[in-house]
């Protein structure tokens, strides 16, 4: 413990070798040490085969105007549904300062007939009714989710309840004109 | 041990939980003796196995998929779209055989240089209980891939305990959970290769305590009688040992990076099959010298017996060597009698990897009965019959003349 200390003091005024030995290996040290934990952190990242299946693709002419599916894009519900002409113009014609998280119905449709979602609430995650006939839509004619009374309307964006977002789009081109991909 | 830390918060944990002043009193100022050889930094290169064993594996079973029907398939996931999956893998993999390899020098070491002579005996029966473990994590570890060298290496092994009068048939049903090795089997194999090496690194621990209470063995195999017999733990063996991890790492890396599958089988990348045995079925390379034990004997219980005795004799050990002189640098018999127990090793190992046909036979039979001979005839006669030579008055004493003591 008693040992002088390497380095620029009064009787050694140069750095010494000892003090660049000291450096150059912990340096190395450290840098190895990084080398091995980054293959341990990233295999927590999806892995290939799970980044394979990051985009599907729907085919969407056997959709009735009015119907609403659900598929499952990267393990999550995405409701895709057929508007019908009142719920495009409801969606359309909203006072936009109205609403929570103001968006128009237009950047959220690429078609308007045509409303892509991702079914999770944006409160805490569960996934809102509304998709078959006879759930309760809420007051909007959108979505109600069941665990904390949010309600949306027919564009998926929130109207009423605890949620502070609208329901996300996700990313998502028509590749035809009926077949969508998502992802 | 009386140290004072400068920063505040240091001081004030230590003064209710005395953690750092028993670190810096076992891995700072622990006087470890100036003479030691390289030999000595065996069992720290062992530790950090341990650890980087204990971290791939844990990654690994975050991916890997204990069910027969998945797997051999989740380990080629791991090896083809887990990311970086491969060399964790291959680190997994070949750190078994480095495990392996480091500890049978250190195991040598301490043969050659008496390190299980009192007061160090339940230091060594410790080293004997890590090293046990290690064969039985290392043994169901290589069944999980469940290839044909997993499937039928369990199906060899298992069937050992067939061997035990009586009972045998029910412990091996009872060890696979069915009437063969099958889902089940695989299984607990699984939980129980999680499970060991935790009680491997608490024997370790254990391991530990027991080597500070007397220090290091060294070269001499003298006890260190005064301060300047020993130095600092820190730098000087932390320095030593630094360095060893690098050369031992650019070894290792040899085989991740460049033949990651040497050391392995290439039957066991073919999915296990219970209805057709390979060809030629030998275990991992470290289990080849018992492997060759095991069938040098005519008789199914006396091979599974030879084969246990010769770890058993292990622990026995400090009471068969009745020497009073640790080191075999001062055992003139001695020391050819141990180099020719590990030429034996190597000649059992090599038996180990042959089909058991022709002169194999009985060179792995002469080769066997050596090895018991070494544990219950040779030493124990060395003991009365050798002269041993006179030894250095101390540690370092033997540095500043050398000449006079070691030759």
């Amino acid at each position: 413990m008693a040992d002088k200390k390497p380095g620029k003091t009064e009787d050694n005024p140069e750095a010494s070798r000892r003090d660049f030995l000291v450096l150059a290996s912990g340096a190395t040290a450290a840098v190895g040490i990084a080398a091995f934990a980054w293959p341990l952190i990233q295999q927590m990242n999806p892995a290939s085969d799970v980044l394979a299946l990051s985009s599907i693709e729907i085919d969407l002419s056997k959709i009735a105007v009015g119907q609403s599916i659900t598929v499952k894009w990267r393990g999550k519900p995405v409701f895709i549904r057929h508007r019908t002409a009142e719920e495009i113009n409801a969606a359309a014609n909203v006072n936009l300062a109205e609403l929570p998280d103001p968006q128009n119905d237009k950047e959220r449709a690429k078609k308007p007939e045509w409303l892509v979602v991702v079914g999770i609430c944006t409160h805490l995650g569960c996934v809102p009714s509304g998709q078959k006939v006879g759930e309760n839509r809420g007051e909007h004619g959108g979505w109600y989710c069941p665990c904390h009374g949010s309600q949306y309307d027919t564009s998926g964006r929130i109207r009423k309840g605890p949620a502070p977002t609208n329901l996300p789009v996700p990313s998502y081109e028509f590749i035809k004109d009926n077949i969508i991909r998502i992802g | 041990m009386s140290v004072v830390f400068k920063n505040r918060l240091v001081r004030w944990i230590d003064h209710r939980m005395p953690i750092f002043s028993s670190l810096h009193h076992e891995m700072y100022e622990y006087p470890v003796p100036r003479n030691l050889n390289y030999l000595w930094n065996f069992g720290f290169l062992a530790g950090l196995m341990l650890i980087i064993m204990i971290v791939t594996g844990i990654v690994l079973a975050m991916h890997y998929t204990p069910n027969t029907t998945m797997a051999f398939e989740s380990v080629e996931r791991i090896m083809r779209d887990v990311n970086y999956g491969w060399i964790i893998r291959y680190i997994h993999m070949n750190g078994a055989s480095m495990f392996f390899i480091l500890v049978y020098i250190h195991i040598f070491r301490g043969m050659y240089y008496g390190s299980y002579k009192a007061p160090r005996e339940i230091l060594w029966m410790l080293g004997v209980v890590i090293f046990f473990l290690m064969i039985v994590t290392a043994f169901i570890g290589y069944v999980l891939p469940w290839g044909q060298m997993s499937y039928w290496g369990a199906t060899v092994i298992t069937n050992l305990f067939s061997a035990i009068p009586w009972v045998g048939e029910d412990i091996v049903t009872w060890l696979w959970g069915g009437f063969s090795v099958d889902n089940p089997t695989l299984n607990r194999f699984f939980a129980l290769h999680y499970l060991l090496p935790f009680v491997i690194l608490g024997v370790v621990f254990l391991h530990v305590i027991a080597l500070h209470r007397f220090g290091s063995n060294n070269p001499l195999g003298i006890d260190m009688k005064r301060p300047q017999d020993s130095i600092s733990f820190h730098p000087y063996y932390t320095i030593k040992d630094a360095f060893t991890i690098g050369l031992f790492l650019i070894f290792f890396c040899y085989f991740i990076f460049f033949n990651p599958n040497y050391l392995g089988h290439p039957d066991n990348y073919i999915p296990a099959d219970p209805l057709v045995t390979p060809a030629h079925i030998v275990p991992e390379w470290y289990f080849l010298p018992f492997y060759a034990i095991l069938r040098a004997i005519p008789s199914k219980l006396g091979g599974v017996l030879l084969m246990g005795g010769a770890i058993a004799i292990l622990f026995v050990l400090p009471w068969l060597d009745r020497s009073p002189v640790r080191s075999g640098r001062f055992r003139p018999m001695f020391k050819w009698f141990f180099a020719l127990f590990v030429i034996n090793c190597f000649v059992l190992g090599y038996c180990g990897a042959n089909p058991p046909e022709g002169h194999f036979i009985l060179i792995s039979r002469i080769a066997t009965a050596y090895y018991f001979a070494y544990f219950i005839v040779i030493l124990p006669l060395l003991s009365v019959l050798e002269k041993p030579k006179p030894l250095p008055a101390s540690i370092s004493e033997s540095i500043y003349q050398p000449k006079n003591h070691l030759e």
